[in-house]
């Protein structure tokens, strides 16, 4: 049984696309968007990685189950990230005793 | 040796070519059938076989080695806490002994064990497949593990590592002078053997059931195995990264966890348990799983709310990944995440109760027999079910505030680790070892063993809550002469349980070469594994099943055969 | 029949055994996601806490080669979906030449990053543990942007020698007639595998070398 066959042209426009958006997130970092340079550059990343996952990596011609294998990966990984965010975000916002005012301070980021 | 199973005796005898339990008659030519064991002699057969029912029992023996060394180890540990000063060791010492018995136990014994062992034995079984989907990933499986086992040993032979199994930071990264970095590499190749344990299981279970077994008739220990499966291949590549950037902060002096440079030693936590607290459910639902068997088997009856057991082995599997922060109350975490966290174990603990109810519900009106299976699940549903409550008395901030690092904790976990999954690993053994060597087990002896088992176990455990409740620290080599009575019992229960431990050993053995013959299916179970000789033949079957019938299907008039 | 010396014992068909090796090498690489992950979390963590010495690291590393790195990896994704494409019609010569062009498209990229790039860095004094000779402000914050930077790029090239160690083996089997349209299952997930390894890079790239303030 063979997979899907891919047209070769196909590829070649993938991978143009790919240049072209690599070429893009570079020159749009020497750009001043304030903090949505870091937003742009990961949503170009993504659409970069979309590509070769939906097209080299054949998923848009793959059944349900590797789709949910990808997905339950980046949830996963978006669990990780959330959680542990929500303690090192929020350790700031008890404040402390003030005996231990003057030692935060001089350790103050 | 009487089995107390109705009916079972005499269904058996009306089936061909099968042989008389307990009076040992032995119908000629049984020893010319050929079957896994007797298919091919000789070392490399083994050390290069692909068959997964051989590699289980590879790893049965390596993981019963492991077993008895972080066994030692603990005796060790409590010959010396008889005494408040200390009766044996040096704190050093013990620091490393204590190391050395979390991570022995936790990742070269209960990890693997019912998975490799049981898991690997029975899966492609309890689907009607030949094997595995990837046999050869499976014995590379154990290799890994063999030669992770092999980085601990030497850890432990060169001197140990004292930062127990938890390695915190910055302790294990900078200032211990011990075995750190070959025991975080042990670990972190065993860890390859689970993911790839876990990967071989998934596709297996997806892909290569019988026709006519759907989901949902699918035996519980599938659904078990393969919700911890899941565990293992999503949870395990944190814990390796993690040991990563504790060997490159020790051995290159950098410090991504050193709070002098900037680094957070809580965030190693945060990574270290995001891992080991799904762990724990590594270590558990298998053996959940387990008692699903045992309970319907030794009821005669279907087991109650099948859908239900089966839901809550994923629904553990998913929310175990959202509570590991409730190990961290008192480390210095925000108590904001705390109070998530602590929401959040409440409800894992949801799932849990939901399969003990469904277990118990199995047993009422059921023709319940008392083997030594249904002696280990019986205590393992007591035994897990007080483990379970005090998790969530650990689950409680305000509680954990002043139980966190007592005896407590330590109570909490054998409670669930040993009275929960060792149960459930004996009673697994004991259940399917006529299918795995063909004979029988002496019960009588077996009954013994499982109530000595529960008096030491409880002996040992129960006075550690106590200890813990009154305030005695763990991971400590002496203690205030207060706790004196209560660490002796503690010590003397734990010589009962090593009792309790050594005798199965004993028989087993000579169970193989000694016991009766056994047939293909002596307790008249349901399940395709019954369905196949035993032991079984190499491919398991001899034309793959056809599954027409729901999972635990007592109580109808069909025989077993397929 | 030709298929059934290339169906393995345990499988009943051709298209089980082709699903369940694709099935295993995605979960595999799910595994993959988490293990990248574990750093990345790390990686935003500190970020977060560290902006400008870890904007002042990221100005520190060339873009330059950074984007050429890219493009090369990207070449070398393409060449190797040719080269499955080549395995799945059946042409023995294509395949190899597109599995030989994509190990030596890897091999540059392992070249350029530690010849070029960790050598730079390393003479400089940028190299934590190893050679590190900044004593600015905010150094120690700059030194723990440099151990991700090393330890991200490194575990990254680390992934890349595997690739070419299995791309190797691939080349082997593929010039010894291993592989046919029934039973081309391991270069698809070899290159699955790498495939990956250049989502991961896809990932490094922005979030080492680009948001580093460069205007």
């Amino acid at each position: 049984m063979v997979g899907h066959i891919v047209h070769k042209k196909l590829y070649f426009l993938v991978f143009a696309g790919l240049i072209g958006l690599t070429a893009l997130t570079t020159g749009v970092a020497f750009i001043d968007l304030g903090k949505w340079n870091t937003l742009a550059a990961l949503a170009i990343a993504v659409c970069k990685a979309s590509l070769v996952v939906l097209f080299f990596m054949h998923l848009r011609w793959s059944s349900g189950l590797m789709r949910m294998a990808l997905l339950a990966a980046f949830v996963w990984f978006a669990i990780l990230v959330a959680l542990t965010l929500s303690d090192e975000f929020t350790r700031q916002w008890t404040p402390v005793p003030s005996s231990w005012e003057a030692q935060v301070q001089q350790q103050a980021r | 040796m009487d089995f107390g199973l109705f009916g079972a005796r005499r269904r058996d005898e009306e089936r061909k070519g099968h042989y008389e339990m307990g009076t040992a008659v032995v119908e000629p030519g049984i020893e010319s059938r050929v079957h896994y064991l007797n298919a091919s002699y000789g070392i490399k057969s083994w050390l290069l076989t692909t068959d997964h029912k051989r590699i289980a029992m590879l790893y049965l023996a390596s993981i019963t080695f492991f077993f008895f060394i972080g066994g030692a180890a603990a005796v060790l540990m409590r010959l010396n806490l008889i005494s408040p000063q200390g009766a044996l060791l040096e704190p050093a010492t013990y620091n490393k002994l204590f190391s050395m018995h979390g991570i022995i136990m936790v990742f070269f014994f209960l990890i693997p064990s019912i998975p490799a062992v049981l898991g690997n034995f029975l899966v492609p079984l309890m689907i009607g497949a030949r094997d595995l989907a990837f046999p050869r990933l499976n014995l590379l499986s154990w290799y890994v593990f063999m030669v992770g086992g092999l980085f601990t040993l030497y850890a432990v032979i060169a001197g140990g590592v004292d930062t127990g199994w938890t390695f915190y930071t910055p302790l294990s990264t900078t200032y211990a002078n011990t075995q750190v970095i070959s025991a975080a590499l042990g670990v972190f190749i065993a860890g390859f053997s689970s993911i790839l344990t876990g990967l071989n299981f998934v596709v297996t279970i997806h892909k290569m059931r019988a026709p006519g077994l759907t989901w949902f008739r699918l035996p519980l220990f599938l659904w078990a195995i393969y919700a911890t499966s899941i565990i293992q291949i999503l949870g395990t590549p944190v814990l390796a990264i993690t040991l990563t950037l504790v060997a490159l902060e020790r051995v290159f002096h950098v410090g991504v966890f050193d709070p002098a440079v900037g680094g957070d030693p809580i965030l190693f936590q945060h990574l270290f348990w995001f891992y080991s607290h799904p762990a724990v459910y590594i270590m558990i639902l298998p053996s959940m799983g387990v008692i699903s068997e045992l309970v319907t088997a030794f009821s005669k009856k279907r087991i109650f709310g099948y859908s239900f057991i089966a839901f809550s082995s994923v629904a553990i599997a998913v929310i175990s990944f959202l509570v590991w922060g409730h190990h961290m109350f008192v480390a210095g975490q925000s108590i904001y995440a705390g109070i998530v966290f602590s929401v959040l174990s409440f409800l894992v603990a949801i799932p849990s109760a939901v399969k003990v109810f469904n277990w118990t519900a199995t047993l009422y009106k059921g023709s319940v027999s008392y083997q030594a299976p249904m002696l280990y699940a019986l205590g393992f549903i007591g035994l897990f079910t007080m483990g379970g409550l005090t998790g969530l008395f650990l689950a409680t901030l305000a509680v954990d505030a002043h139980v966190h690092g007592t005896y407590f904790v330590v109570g909490h976990f054998h409670y669930i680790m040993v009275g929960g999954a060792v149960m459930g690993y004996l009673g697994g053994i004991h259940y399917w070892w006529p299918k795995i060597s063909g004979r029988m087990y002496p019960d009588g002896w077996a009954r013994l063993s499982a109530a000595i088992i529960f008096i030491g176990f409880n002996l040992t455990f129960f006075p550690q809550y106590m200890l813990g409740y009154l305030g005695m620290p763990r991971r400590y080599a002496v203690y205030a002469p207060e706790f004196q009575v209560l660490n002796v019992m503690s010590s003397a229960g734990a010589s009962i349980l090593g009792v309790g431990y050594l005798i199965p050993l004993v028989y087993m053995v000579w169970s193989m070469r000694y016991g009766p013959v056994a047939g293909p299916n002596p307790w008249g179970a349901k399940g395709l594994e019954w369905q196949t000789p035993s032991p079984p033949p190499t491919e398991n079957f001899e034309e793959t099943p056809k599954v027409t019938e729901e999972a635990y299907a007592y109580g109808t008039e069909e025989t077993q055969v397929a | 029949m030709h298929s059934s010396a290339a169906l393995a014992e345990q499988f009943d068909d051709l298209e089980q055994q082709h699903e369940s090796s694709s099935f295993g090498m995605w979960v595999f690489l799910a595994t993959e996601v988490m293990f990248f992950g574990g750093l990345f979390t790390a990686y935003i963590i500190y970020r977060n806490f560290y902006l400008s010495a870890f904007e002042a690291g990221s100005r520190l590393l060339d873009v330059k080669i950074g984007a050429a790195n890219t493009a090369v990896l990207l070449c070398s994704s393409l060449t190797m979906a040719l080269g499955v494409r080549a395995a799945q019609l059946g042409k023995k010569k294509l395949l190899i030449t597109f599995l030989v062009l994509t190990l030596l498209l890897g091999l540059a990229f392992i070249g350029i990053k530690l010849g070029l790039e960790w050598r730079h860095d390393y003479l400089e004094g940028f190299a934590p543990g190893v050679n590190w000779t900044f004593h600015g402000p905010d150094s120690r914050h700059l030194e723990l942007f440099f151990c991700f930077y090393f330890f991200l790029t490194g575990i990254h090239a680390l992934h890349m020698v595997i690739g070419a160690g299995i791309l190797t083996v691939l080349i082997i089997m593929a010039g010894r007639g291993r592989f046919s349209p029934q039973r081309y299952n391991p270069v698809e997930v070899s290159g699955l595998y790498w495939h990956f390894v250049d989502i991961v890079w896809i990932f490094l790239y922005p979030l080492l070398y680009l948001i580093g303030g460069r205007y």
